[in-house]
């Protein structure tokens, strides 16, 4: 009667790396007639200099507004007519893309991300109409409480670091970017090599390895870079509070918390877990309930762990009216206090990694989110097999190593407090 | 896509089932018949404060229970307020739902609206009051909401205005649960990974028992004929204009709810018709993004309506260009709705934009939280079969019905016009 898949791994993933370095990953699922393609390269903006910032993320945003084969229209049209997507966006470390279509239109896909990777034309007019465009995205960046708030606490949390600067760069640093350096940053930084592909649909992974092979196999780029060295991240010294005031506003964004485990390290399960009982698990754990559910002063209040490449970030957020942000901090801090004083408890942990297997169907329901698991799994060296290994993974956490791991990412003395509203705050 | 099955219990309670083998998941919604167009004034939020409540548990789940036991099990669970009505949804690993189904069950009758949960939930409210208020577009479009209906109760947002919520009592919130929520008022669907003999039999366990209710009132305030074009401006914070241009639309029930859908394509990209899962198409090769945004007007646009039960609103959004006025983008949009008026589309454009929904259909299958939804939203304004037979529909739009559309509901005398105007060094301090 059930004809559930189970869930990825060697037996269903194909795994394929070709002559050039491109690892292509694909799942077969006939379960409906589409299929969704995912995957990045590592071009972020590492790469951008402080003068430049947002380069990475203007060129990925310009790869499709026209190619040596298709102008813009031609790209979109194509696309568009079949009613499939595809979109390129950089991060801190690399270029993603990511797209869907009805599975007739796979080669489609293929062909304009092969394009768009390798001969885009970065015409003089689009840039200039995508820079208006990214500049409007910052302006409102700039009047929206969450982000500021958000880019506020990088900025005190990795000072010094990479890490403290927006991906999208600043209204000064994207006027200075020239058509020119599109064109440059893309011939420096796009390459085969670490660029990883996953498909996954209503497909076969021959079909697919052919496809791949014949729209990108015979890619090489000698001038591929490699990203420059991540330098450590300075510890706090001590309590950093800095405020943003946005005059007008309604609301005041909240952000309490520190540096966070990469998603490599051995510390990352078990935060991952506390973070759950912390700030997710039922109605937003342990800050939701304390925050929302019995001092009603937030819609929102939870906690969230980021972690990737480098060292991650993990904090609580909460949006309140701007009377009660003295009030909602010193709840916050109160509950991260309990929180690596005693830790969680036998059954709240039992709690949170019994929803972490239990979702684990709901994760990989669609086509995108298993593609999004098969590029975590090789991007992080996780092990085809991570799926299956990963009930033991969860189980195995005790609540003392929960603890051990709050204490050594939360320092209380140590943490960064980050706000945004229409208030003035000192201090 | 039709193969389903639709029951209704001695109680009145109208289920339809829907079985997928696809992943071992289950997907289950209660849906009831009140939403903020039943608020009269004074009592505006009230709908959407009762869905709040449902969280705050019953003598049998207690709140802090109920959210442990779904989230335990993996599940996910949500509620949603909307103008028509109000629902509930539970996705679980399939052998666990028949929790889902015991608290839903339960909750519709059992609520207990304890008095001090209600006063914390109210500033909760409050507070997700403030975040909207932040966004220049939800100040934006609560004022053409309110300009464009003046009689029916359509006037206000879901979320209530902030004199209503600070007055409302325990008692008003309580009697609106009773008044409203009972089987009779109620559709249930579940799509996924079970066998519907079994299922049925167990619903029937669990709900027929609740008895029917009389059959509640749904206010009634049809709103008269627009007079003329309203023009208005908002100000606030920000360094970027905005421009929303919405026209009165047609009921879904309306036959000519798929022209405008296909009309929509055309314009301004095809809307997403999948609430889960599967993204939408861009539209950069629409009509109003030539005019707007390559000609540097503008810097993005958008269209959309929604499904409703009374005729509401298709609106345009457009953000502004920094370097030009929101009234150049009006003018540029006024002369491609006078163009679709004067010319009907070609065929190829037509069949394009069912291409479109045919694949945006594909993508929202591979999601069952998505399919159960879609059971019982075609039924709060029409029945399922409007979804199950909406690429037929789509199909059967001619050029000329597109061109038609426009000319009747595309009318100036229909719309508002809102700009929001950024206000140097912010709005009030």
């Amino acid at each position: 009667m059930n004809a559930a898949p189970s869930l990825p791994g060697p037996e269903n993933i194909t795994r394929v790396v070709l002559p050039n370095g491109i690892i292509l990953l694909t799942r077969s699922n006939f379960n409906s007639p589409s299929v969704t393609l995912s995957g990045y390269i590592n071009a972020g903006s590492l790469f951008d200099s402080d003068e430049k910032l947002g380069l990475a993320d203007f060129t990925a945003s310009a790869l499709m507004r026209g190619a040596a084969k298709r102008s813009f229209e031609q790209i979109y049209d194509a696309l568009e007519s079949v009613g499939a997507t595809l979109g390129f966006s950089a991060g801190t470390h690399t270029t993603g893309f990511s797209g869907h279509a009805l599975v007739e239109d796979l080669p489609l896909l293929f062909a304009l991300a092969s394009e768009a990777l390798r001969a885009p034309t970065f015409p003089a007019d689009e840039v200039e109409r995508l820079r208006a465009q990214l500049l409007t995205g910052l302006a409102i960046r700039a009047q929206d409480t969450g982000d500021m708030a958000s880019m506020t606490f990088d900025k005190i949390i990795f000072a010094g670091h990479p890490y403290s600067r927006p991906d999208d760069g600043y209204p000064e640093t994207v006027k200075a970017i020239r058509r020119d350096d599109l064109a440059e940053f893309r011939s420096k930084t796009f390459g085969p090599q670490g660029m990883t592909i996953a498909v996954v649909g209503a497909v076969e992974a021959g079909f697919v390895v052919d496809q791949v092979s014949h729209v990108l196999g015979d890619w090489q780029n000698p001038e591929q870079s490699s990203a420059p060295e991540l330098p450590p991240v300075k510890p706090l010294k001590k309590r950093s509070r800095k405020n943003v005031t946005l005059p007008g506003k309604s609301q005041s964004d909240i952000m309490v918390g520190a540096v966070g485990p990469t998603r490599r390290s051995p510390d990352f399960m078990p935060v991952s877990l506390g973070n759950s009982v912390l700030g997710q698990f039922g109605m937003m754990g342990r800050i939701g309930d304390v925050v929302r559910e019995q001092s009603g002063l937030a819609y929102y209040a939870y906690s969230s762990l980021s972690a990737g490449s480098g060292p991650g970030s993990w904090e609580v957020s909460a949006g309140v009216n701007p009377a009660n942000v003295e009030k909602a901090i010193d709840l916050i801090l109160r509950e991260l206090s309990n929180f690596v004083e005693k830790g969680v408890s036998e059954e709240e942990l039992r709690d949170s990694q019994d929803n972490f297997v239990g979702r684990l169907p709901l994760s990989l329901e669609s086509n995108a989110g298993v593609a999004n698991a098969l590029l975590n799994v090789e991007r992080y060296g996780l092990g085809l097999d991570y799926y299956l290994r990963y009930e033991n993974l969860v189980r195995a956490v005790t609540p003392q190593q929960v603890l051990e791991a709050a204490r050594k990412y939360l320092d209380l003395q140590k943490l960064a407090i980050a706000t945004a509203g229409p208030k003035k705050v000192s201090g | 896509m039709t193969d389903f099955t639709e029951v209704t219990l001695k109680n009145g309670l109208k289920v339809l089932l829907k079985e997928i083998h696809t992943a071992p998941l289950i997907s289950h919604w209660v849906w009831y018949r009140v939403g903020s167009k039943d608020e009269p004034t004074g009592k505006t939020g009230i709908s959407h404060w009762v869905e709040h409540m449902q969280f705050k548990g019953t003598p049998q789940f207690p709140a802090s229970v109920l959210d442990k036991a779904i989230a335990r099990e993996g599940g996910q669970w949500n509620a949603f307020t909307f103008l028509d009505w109000t629902t509930y949804y539970e996705t679980m690993p399939a052998d666990k739902i028949d929790l889902a189904l015991r608290l839903e069950a339960d909750r519709m009758v059992n609520s207990v609206f304890d008095v001090e949960e209600v006063e914390s939930e109210r500033t909760v409210i409050i507070s997700e009051r403030e975040g909207s208020e932040n966004e220049p577009l939800s100040l934006l479009g609560e004022a053409i909401q309110q300009a464009a209906f003046r009689v029916h109760p359509y006037h206000h947002e879901v979320i209530g205005d902030k004199a209503d919520l600070r007055s409302m009592t325990r008692d008003d919130l309580y009697n609106h649960y009773r008044s409203y929520y009972a089987p009779n008022n109620a559709v249930l669907t579940i799509a996924g990974d079970f066998e519907t003999g079994k299922m049925l039999a167990r619903i029937r366990e669990l709900f027929e028992p609740i008895p029917a209710s009389p059959p509640p009132p749904r206010l009634s305030r049809p709103e008269p004929e627009p007079s003329g074009e309203i023009r208005l401006t908002v100000e606030g914070p920000e360094d970027t204009a905005y421009l929303q241009v919405a026209y009165r639309a047609p009921a879904a029930s309306h036959p000519d709810f798929h022209a405008l859908a296909v009309l929509d394509s055309l314009l301004s990209g095809p809307s997403n018709l999948n609430m889960f899962g599967g993204g939408g198409v861009s539209n950069k090769t629409s009509r109003l993004y030539h005019a707007l945004i390559d000609a540097e007007l503008a810097v993005s646009v958008h269209g959309g309506s929604s499904a409703t039960i009374d005729p509401f609103l298709y609106t345009f959004t457009i953000t502004a260009h920094p370097e030009k006025t929101p009234e150049a983008a009006l003018a540029a949009l006024d002369a491609e709705i006078q163009r679709i008026q004067d010319e009907p589309p070609s065929a190829a454009d037509v069949a394009r934009a069912i291409k479109q929904a045919r694949a945006m259909f594909a993508f929202g299958a591979e999601n069952i939280t998505n399919q159960a939804f879609w059971l019982a939203y075609a039924e709060m304004f029409a029945d399922y079969s409007w979804f199950t037979s909406y690429l037929e529909k789509l199909a059967a739009v001619t050029p000329a019905d597109v061109q038609r559309v426009a000319q009747t509901w595309f009318r100036a005398k229909n719309r508002v016009v809102g700009i929001y105007l950024p206000v140097a060094g912010g709005g009030d301090q």
